[in-house]
């Protein structure tokens, strides 16, 4: 009873990583390069909208999902113009974003679609053989693609960060771009690169909520998720494995609470809830010292010939 | 001299106009995809409120919370730490206020009325203060505990009047909508203008912004505060415990935020009920910033967002747009401004564009 409830909440946690993860590590490029973008929920909840609305008139989940890619890709460049070109303090350009991104997505979805609507999606798949493992199989081969795809963009992101020209340039600039400047690297257009980059990564998590995991969209679907994936940036020390700890520790916790609801516990539901916004605070105020290992320029707009 | 200040505000004010009408003219694409024409739509929203009693009188009563929040926001702009909490801090600002008012209901008004206020402001400035320390103490980024703590809030709330604070009819009846029982009429504040919802909460909240203009311009307090946020080195330096500082401006942000929870509810709905917080905490980071983080620009900006968003109401009933593409509107306007700042700060850019403009031109020949 104990062990089904143990892996009950672990086999329903690692889907709930996958956007988390597709958006954290997305967060980690922008934030590696010196970009604070907390505009994150706000592209995750357009993501999921467009992703859903597509899905619902062409039937095609692959079209949905780079259409929300795609809208991403948009939203991450009105961010990169306003943070970069312009300057702007990042964290308030973030809260627009996410006002934005926000409004226009409840505003669609009341014009478009209207009321409850579900679409079918991704469905999870089994694994020929290895599915039917015990315990195993359940936890790791039952699951939609999408969240394999999240979890090999853990290495793949550590590779092109730590192991390419192009990511070496992404720390240059991140950590001192004066000299990286002083270098010939284009600070700004690293700095736009990774800003989109990051931002089609988000599209993709908003559109896994709706395409992969809820199958349908409802106002403010994202609940949080873009806030929390930037906080597991620091959590994980702007490193990939770190991150993909952080989101994994998140969604059992977030497994765990959903749990204690199904089973009927005697626990006001509210305060069920409110224990992944909790945790959140608890492993930043917990990783502070972590701060100290962030990249030095982050959130600081790069102004040539400045000496800070 | 009076020529350049003239052309620096000729200047400043160009600037501001273009990057709203940039923000509106973006709005206007998005309303465009929202299948409304976005001429219809604008001019419904910017004169309709304007065209009679009821929508002038919304206004201000849009404008009182919005002005509380906006105030508490420049408060801690100012002070270097970014309050993004102001929907949680409204909402436990008004089960503070709330609880007391049910719990008093017999006070006289000019008793009970600023015992509601009092403990709106302490429960809004614990919800702020609690991020305000963990950013002194512990570096926790201020932006994300207070989102954090805006999600814990609702769910407290709606906790707290679904629940031990439900009006007791509503479980008499079975419906169950999650409000608490209306307050005794000691802690409703006064109608100014009869037969429409306008209360007494504006002249307070003018009353506050001056009180508040007044604290961060001309005291020792103030003058500190704003020096721990524009450059902490020196601050620290001249003798100013920053960090204190710090927790001092979420309190006072926080608790700003929670009275306009307190003129939510003793103003306009007379209990707490679900939707109370209606936006104003994400609304007043707009107002703060389109006032220029001045407590006196922040009184006219809250009366137009308070005008943009009876008009948003008043679209969605005769354009058919929801009237949240609103707060899509007020992101866009946000980007715009802090876009517009590097206009401020780039002198090289300013002079260029300046000069192109020949404000400055006219403004030197004056001097010599």
């Amino acid at each position: 009873m104990i062990l089904d409830f143990i892996i009950g909440i672990i086999s329903a946690g690692i889907p709930l990583a996958a956007p988390l993860l597709l958006a954290g590590l997305g967060e980690m490029f922008n934030q590696r390069a010196g970009v604070f973008n907390l505009g994150v929920e706000g592209i995750m909840l357009m993501g999921a909208f467009v992703g859903f609305l597509v899905v619902l008139i062409v039937g095609s989940p692959i079209l949905g999902l780079l259409a929300a890619i795609a809208v991403g890709a948009l939203m991450g460049l009105l961010m990169a113009v306003v943070s970069v070109k312009f300057k702007a303090q990042q964290g308030i350009s973030g809260i627009g974003l996410f006002m934005l991104g926000w409004g226009l997505s409840g505003t669609l979805f009341r014009v478009y679609i209207g009321g409850v609507t579900s679409i079918t999606g991704i469905k999870p798949f089994s694994f020929p053989l290895l599915g039917k493992i015990p315990v195993i199989g359940e936890i790791f081969f039952q699951n939609n693609i999408l969240v394999y795809i999240a979890f090999l963009l853990v290495p793949i992101s550590w590779y092109v960060l730590n192991k390419t020209a192009w990511g070496l340039k992404v720390r240059a600039v991140g950590t001192n771009p004066q000299a990286a400047d002083t270098l010939g690297i284009k600070v700004e257009r690293i700095r736009f690169q990774c800003i989109i980059l990051g931002s089609m990564m988000a599209g993709l998590a908003g559109a896994y909520l709706t395409i992969a995991q809820t199958h349908i969209f409802a106002d403010n679907i994202t609940a949080g998720r873009g806030f929390i994936a930037v906080a597991l940036v620091y959590f994980g020390r702007w490193k990939p494995v770190g991150i993909m700890w952080g989101t994994l520790l998140f969604s059992l916790a977030h497994a765990l609470q959903r749990s204690i609801q199904v089973y009927g516990i005697n626990f006001p539901y509210e305060i069920a809830i409110i224990i992944p916004y909790l945790l959140v605070i608890v492993v930043l105020a917990l990783s502070y010292k972590s701060q100290l290992l962030g990249p030095v320029a982050l959130g600081k707009p790069f102004i040539r010939g400045s000496r800070e | 001299m009076k020529k350049k200040l003239y052309s620096e505000a000729i200047y400043r004010l160009l600037i501001i106009v273009i990057a709203v009408f940039s923000a509106l003219f973006v709005g206007a694409i998005l309303l465009l995809i929202a299948k409304a024409n976005p001429l219809t739509a604008y001019y419904v929203m910017f004169t309709e409120p304007l065209s009679g009693k009821f929508g002038l009188t919304e206004i201000l009563v849009r404008a009182a919370p919005l002005m509380l929040v906006g105030l508490g926001i420049a408060i801690s702009f100012r002070s270097g730490i970014l309050n993004i909490g102001g929907e949680g801090q409204i909402l436990i600002g008004a089960v503070f206020g709330a609880f007391i008012a049910l719990t008093f209901p017999d006070l006289p008004p000019y008793i009970l009325l600023p015992l509601v206020f009092i403990a709106s402001f302490i429960g809004g400035a614990i919800w702020g203060g609690i991020a305000g320390w963990m950013k002194a103490y512990l570096s926790v980024n201020e932006i994300l505990s207070t989102i954090m703590l805006n999600y814990i809030a609702f769910q407290v709330y709606m906790f707290l009047i679904r629940g031990p604070m439900i009006d007791p009819k509503e479980v008499a009846y079975g419906t169950g909508v999650p409000q608490t029982a209306l307050l005794s009429k000691n802690a409703w504040l006064v109608r100014i203008i009869p037969a429409s919802r306008l209360h007494a909460g504006i002249i307070i909240a003018v009353v506050l912004a001056i009180l508040v203009y007044i604290f961060l311009w001309k005291t020792t307090i103030g003058y500190k505060l704003r020096a721990a946020g524009a450059e902490a080195k020196a601050a620290k330096y001249i003798g100013v415990n920053v960090k204190n500082y710090l927790v001092l401006a979420m309190l006072l942000s926080g608790g700003f935020a929670g009275m306009a929870g307190a003129i939510e509810v003793c103003g306009v709905h007379h209990r707490a009920l679900e939707s109370i917080s209606a936006g104003y905490g994400f609304s007043g980071i707009v107002v703060a910033l389109f006032g220029g983080l001045h407590p006196l620009g922040i009184i006219p900006a809250s009366a137009v967002f308070g005008l943009l968003i009876v008009g948003a109401d008043m679209m969605q009933r005769s354009v058919t747009v929801p009237a949240s593409i609103i707060l899509a509107i007020q992101g866009l306007i946000i980007l715009a401004i802090v876009s517009s700042q590097i206009f401020f700060s780039n002198i090289g850019l300013k002079e260029k564009i300046m000069i192109k403009l020949k404000l400055m031109k006219s403004g030197d020949k004056d001097d010599t």
